[in-house]
């Protein structure tokens, strides 16, 4: 983590010290996002990793220290500025009732748009190819309430698409969804991240999914970032273990050969 | 531009697949202007625009001294029987106006509470703006006996003070809709007992002007209350009407608002300091005129089936719902003049059930 990397990133943050009003979730806090990887932040529950991705993202506001995007600190920019850089799919987020699904889709046009430009043919065709990538093209005339989970999360997905930015932040995008649905989305981002050239953050709950997709992993525990780099490296049975306190068997993942982790029968070995 | 071979658009409408829905784009000077229209928000729009307009003009000619419909538009204009100008203009035309300004400003602001909230119930009679700006002037009529002016100041005051209570106690990262009318609510009620208490101590008389004030009313306003209100209106109106598209986003939740570009925190703080001032100025003229800001934008929204708040419409509904309210007040039961305030829970109330109704039976909630 030398300075030459911070400077060459397109987001990166020093000496953070992230808080909801008194408590304190993390202290001094170094973190850069590679650019043009696929980051997946993981950790156990609270341990800091959606407050860190609120940081990166400008929606907290850092105690102490600076998130640069671009070069610039975040919070300088204008707010319509950022969001052309930067996506941002938060944990949760609410459908006015009745919309439809394109006009959601449509909604995150907002930083291209103005009092004299509401709706540009180039509007038109971003909408219509963020809900062909996301697979949703046939939806379009749908309201967003007749949908299932999965299909929900696409179109917030697509959302954030609209708004062509380099860099996507997409805060436990797959909460919620079934294994099936879970492994869509995962699949998506990772063409996002392969295809299309977007550098992508992500908080994930699952560690398998995180070895799956991640080109770079961010281990944290208490607010604090205890290892970094490819998965296929930093994944040990040891880390696991001190990191969520479960003894592990790492184990090469059949299908994609990164590290596998499967817990060990605690039972069987208390006989 | 690449494409030098096609003679430049100077107009175009287009719909493609992806606009949404009920709009169409309109595109003017080679794109340079690109709008959306929404044909039957327009339709909602100036139909209660008309509406409003001919109410007022009914609400001119009609009274115990009949003026034909014929003679208004001439009287309004200064011109025919010297006793016509004179009702028109010195007594039913500011009345008139008062009412529909009233109505715009309750219904704009109602809308801007409810969006900020993402309430229903997140109007300024909910979240104890109303109940602040009554108890400020009931203190006023009751302590210190003093005339219009002071009374509608106290209101502002008030209520001023009121609003900004229940929006620190109910700030905590920002406000949230529900604790928002949660703290409303529980300083209404102290408020509302507060009041009561002061009436009990009064004069009769005393009490009953008060608890006239209190229901609210727009009988003998005049041209003073005309451009107080309208002024207003002119002033906070367009400052809200540039937040309308923010307010808009800031209903899919203050994370998603942020991330799409919008500054929630300036958004918030703006259009609640103007929908504030503009209640204020709305009770201050005819006292807490209650249903219309709950009322308005839910008639707006439904009827306009935007999706979304829609500021223009909820001033519109607003406007005709009391400007209709009040030549009810006035005729139902002439000549005993009813305040504005009783019947705008009537006939509000009655059309938001009749239009959930049949929402709910069409399947469409």
């Amino acid at each position: 983590m030398t300075t030459a990397d911070d400077a060459a990133s397109r987001l990166h943050g020093q000496g953070l010290t992230l808080a909801y009003e008194q408590r304190v979730i993390s202290q001094d806090l170094a973190v850069t996002i590679p650019d043009n990887s696929f980051t997946v932040i993981v950790g156990p529950n609270a341990c800091g990793k959606s407050t860190l991705l609120r940081a990166l993202s400008r929606t907290l506001k850092p105690a102490r220290g600076h998130v640069h995007l671009d070069g610039r600190v975040i919070g300088s920019y204008p707010a319509k500025e950022v969001a052309r850089r930067l996506g941002l799919l938060p944990q949760t987020s609410i459908a006015p009732d009745g919309i439809g699904v394109a006009d959601l889709v449509a909604r995150g046009r907002f930083p291209h748009q103005g009092f004299l430009r509401q709706w540009s043919t180039q509007d038109e065709a971003v909408v219509a190819e963020a809900m062909e990538a996301t697979g949703i093209a046939d939806l379009a005339d749908r309201s967003v309430d007749e949908l299932s989970g999965g299909q929900r999360q696409r179109v917030w997905l697509a959302m954030v698409l609209t708004q062509q930015t380099p860099l996507l932040l997409l805060d436990e995008p797959t909460t919620y969804l079934d294994i099936a649905h879970q492994m869509d989305m995962l699949d998506l981002c990772a063409d996002l991240h392969a295809e299309r050239g977007h550098t992508l953050v992500a908080v994930l709950h699952d560690l398998n999914h995180a070895c799956r997709y991640a080109t770079h992993l961010i281990v944290m525990k208490e607010g604090a970032i205890v290892a970094e780099g490819d998965p296929a490296t930093v994944v040990t049975a040891d880390l696991v273990e001190e990191v969520f306190g479960l003894p592990v068997r790492v184990i090469d993942d059949p299908e994609t050969h990164t590290p596998m982790i499967v817990p060990v029968n605690r039972r069987a070995a208390a006989r | 531009m690449s494409d030098t071979l096609a003679p430049p658009r100077r107009s175009g409408t287009s719909g493609g697949r992806t606009t949404p829905r009920g709009s169409f784009a309109l595109r003017l000077f080679g794109e340079r202007l690109s709008l959306l229209v929404r044909p039957r928000t327009l339709v909602v729009c100036l139909s209660l625009t008309l509406l409003s307009a001919l109410v007022l003009i009914v609400s001119v000619s009609v009274g115990d001294y009949g003026i034909p419909l014929g003679a208004v538009p001439g009287a309004i204009a200064g011109y025919g029987e010297r006793l016509d100008v004179f009702f028109v203009q010195g007594v039913r035309l500011p009345r008139a106006l008062t009412a529909i300004g009233v109505g715009a400003a309750l219904g704009v602001a109602g809308a801007v509470f409810q969006s900020l909230s993402r309430n229903a119930l997140g109007s300024p009679d909910i979240i104890g703006f109303t109940s602040g700006a009554a108890t400020g002037a009931v203190t006023v009529i009751l302590v210190f006996g003093a005339g219009r002016v002071a009374v509608s100041l106290g209101a502002i005051a008030g209520g001023l003070f009121t609003a900004a209570v229940v929006y620190l106690l109910a700030m905590k990262n920002g406000v949230q809709g529900y604790r928002l009318v949660l703290v409303g609510i529980g300083v209404s009620a102290m408020l509302g007992s507060v009041r009561d208490y002061l009436l009990t101590r009064a004069e009769l008389t005393d009490a009953l002007g008060a608890q006239i004030w209190m229901i609210g009313s727009l009988n003998g306003r005049g041209w003073g209350e005309v451009a107080a209100v309208w002024v207003c209106l002119a002033l906070l109106g367009p400052v809200l009407l540039a937040q309308g598209k923010r307010l808009r986003f800031m209903e899919l939740g203050d994370d998603t608002a942020r991330g799409l570009g919008v500054s929630t925190q300036a958004t918030q703080l703006t259009s609640l300091a103007a929908a504030s001032a503009l209640t204020g100025a709305a009770i201050a003229v005819a006292g807490p005129i209650g249903f219309v800001a709950l009322a308005a934008p839910q008639l707006a929204r439904r009827l306009t089936r935007a999706g979304g708040t829609t500021l223009v419409g909820s001033a519109l509904m607003g406007a005709a719902l009391l400007v209709v309210a009040d030549l009810v007040a006035l005729r139902a039961l002439a000549p005993v003049q009813l305040p504005a305030g009783v019947v705008t829970a009537v006939i509000g109330g009655s059309y938001l059930i009749w239009l959930l109704y049949t929402e709910w039976r069409g399947g469409r909630a």
